[in-house]
């Protein structure tokens, strides 16, 4: 077995990426695309990690700190919108969301 | 021992990824955030993987404790019955997966013909929690302050956002 080295975690990282790049095209549910952004977040996060460790480098693990950080600010805002989106229009399907189209 | 743990915390992540995205047996978005959660307990195994220990604490503390309990108290404040009725287009789902495989292919292929990470190896003397705490007090010290503001901005909007007539 070849030792783990930086390409196997940035080629976790890509996927992780694509599976919530995937997640917010396909689903529908505003509460699970919210999810998927969580899961691209998280992505970029590993391959920061890893880029800080095999680098000698801690500034990657620093952003990481303030990723997370902002992250939970935006989870936090973005819930609250949700909710006030629900108890305005009954729904979290994005397809009956298109004031600003019609 | 390293590399089988490494390939079990990836195949986790992966799995657990793409359940909360697309689950055959069932569309209720709280085994979405069941998924979720699992998906970052085994990234936070990774972060053990790469020495990040702080990183893997804040992980399962912030992520998976405060940020999915938000998630769970949504999901359960909105009746989401409805949902569930509701399928996944045909023609969305083809579009998305080619999109997202595509991205996928290149990146991976630039990956695999670039020279990233070729001869470098793990740091011998890998940033403890303290290293990492010192550099957040003396070079980000500027940062870190206007995260904080950052977070008081957003408490201050989620309360706004939550009263009950939304003006």
């Amino acid at each position: 077995m070849t030792p783990v080295g930086l390409q196997h975690y940035l080629v976790v990282s890509v996927l992780l990426f694509c599976l919530g790049l995937l997640g917010v095209i396909v689903r529908r549910n505003v509460l699970v695309i919210y999810m998927a952004l969580e899961l691209m977040l998280n992505a970029a996060n590993l391959a920061l990690v890893a880029f800080s460790r095999f680098d000698n480098n801690l500034d990657g693990q620093v952003i990481v700190f303030f990723i997370i950080t902002v992250a939970a600010s935006e989870v936090a805002v973005g819930l609250a919108l949700i909710v006030a989106l629900y108890r305005r229009r009954q729904t979290t399907h994005v397809e009956d969301l298109a004031a600003l189209k019609d | 021992m390293q590399a089988i743990l490494f390939y079990l915390f990836a195949a986790l992540t992966l799995l657990c990824g793409a359940l909360v995205i697309a689950n055959p047996f069932t569309r209720n978005p709280i085994t979405s955030a069941m998924f979720l959660v699992l998906t970052i307990v085994s990234l936070a195994g990774l972060f053990v993987l790469l020495h990040a220990f702080f990183l893997a604490a804040v992980q399962i503390l912030v992520y998976a404790g405060a940020v999915m309990v938000l998630f769970l108290f949504v999901i359960m404040l909105l009746d989401l019955k409805e949902e569930e009725r509701r399928t996944i287009k045909v023609v969305a789902a083809l579009l998305g997966v080619a999109a997202a495989g595509g991205i996928a292919l290149t990146m991976i292929g630039v990956l695999r013909h670039s020279n990233v990470g070729v001869g470098l190896t793990p740091a011998t003397v890998e940033g403890s929690t303290q290293d990492l705490g010192a550099r957040l007090f003396t070079h980000y010290a500027l940062p870190f302050e206007l995260i904080s503001l950052v977070l008081l901005v957003a408490m201050i909007g989620t309360v706004l956002l939550s009263k009950k007539d939304l003006k």
